[in-house]
C-alpha cells in the first residue's frame, strides 16, 4: 500500500511517501494512523494527536473508520488550509 | 458550460480569465470575480511570503466535485477556478474563482460556495515565513463553520417568537 504524507505530517515523518504492508488487524484509517504511530519518532510526532489528522483514500476524503482494504493510496494530512 | 480549472505555480490574469469566460456570448448577465491575494501579516505578525503544498490530483478532483455540486444547485453558465502552489508573496494573489450566471444571485452564492470549499476541503497547505523562521498555518474554525452552512438539508427554523 502507497502511503503519501503532506505539510507538518510529512515533516515530522522525515518523508513525502512510502510503500508499507501494515499486518492484517489493521483495517480502518483510525488502525493505520495507530500502527503508524508505533513505526517511530518521527511517526509517534506525526500522529501524536490523532483526532487533527485527515485522510484520502485514492485521492477522495474518507473517515477514520474508512477500512483501507484493497485501497492503492492512503494520504494523511492535517486540516486543510488552502484558498 | 464552459469550466476551467487549474493548478499553477505562476500568476493568473483574473481580468483575462473573466474575458475567457464571457467572450462571444450574450446569455450571461452577471460574472463574479473573486481573487484571493497574500496578505502581509498572519496572526498579526509580518511574514515574508506564502508556500503552497497540494495534493496534485486530488486537487483538481476536489476541486472539480465542487465545481459539479454548484453547477447542480445553481444555474451557471461558466467557472473557473485556478489556485497557486509553490512560493508567493505578500501582495501576490493565490486564488481565483469567477462564476458567470444569467443573473447575479446564482453568480454570487456559487462563488462564495466554492470559495468556502476550497478553503476546508481542497488538499492545499499554507506555511508562512516569518523572522523567527517557517510555520504551517493552522486551520481556522471559522473557515469549518462557513463551509458548513452550505451543507443541504438545512436545520428547521424555530420560531422566534415562542
Amino acid at each position: 500500500m502507497k502511503l503519501r504524507y503532506f505539510a507538518w505530517v510529512r515533516e515530522r515523518i522525515g518523508k513525502a511517501e512510502e510503500d508499507l504492508d501494515p499486518p492484517a488487524s489493521v483495517a480502518t484509517v483510525a488502525d493505520l494512523v495507530a500502527w503508524l504511530a508505533q513505526q517511530g519518532e518521527g511517526y509517534a510526532y506525526a500522529f501524536e494527536n490523532p483526532n487533527v489528522i485527515r485522510a484520502a483514500i485514492d485521492k477522495s476524503h474518507v473517515h477514520a473508520d474508512a477500512r483501507i482494504a484493497g485501497a492503492g493510496e492512503v494520504a494523511l494530512f492535517p486540516p486543510m488550509t488552502g484558498g | 458550460m464552459n469550466t476551467t480549472i487549474r493548478l499553477q505555480r505562476e500568476p493568473f490574469d483574473a481580468a483575462l480569465e473573466a474575458r475567457k469566460l464571457t467572450g462571444g456570448r450574450t446569455d450571461i448577465g452577471a460574472v463574479v470575480t473573486f481573487t484571493g491575494v497574500c496578505r502581509a501579516d498572519e496572526g498579526g505578525e509580518p511574514i515574508a511570503a506564502l508556500t503552497l503544498e497540494h495534493y496534485p490530483g486530488m486537487a483538481e478532483a476536489e476541486i472539480a466535485r465542487h465545481v459539479e455540486k454548484a453547477i447542480a444547485r445553481w444555474p451557471l453558465l461558466g467557472v473557473t477556478v485556478i489556485h497557486r502552489f509553490g512560493r508567493i508573496a505578500p501582495g501576490e494573489d493565490i486564488v481565483l474563482v469567477i462564476t458567470a450566471s444569467s443573473h447575479r444571485q446564482a453568480a454570487f452564492a456559487a462563488a462564495e460556495f466554492l470559495m468556502d470549499y476550497l478553503k476546508t476541503r481542497a488538499p492545499f497547505w499554507k506555511q508562512v515565513e516569518k523572522r523567527g523562521g517557517k510555520s504551517w498555518v493552522e486551520a481556522k474554525a471559522s473557515d469549518d463553520s462557513a463551509a458548513e452552512r452550505w451543507s443541504e438539508p438545512k436545520p428547521a427554523r424555530r420560531d422566534a417568537a415562542q
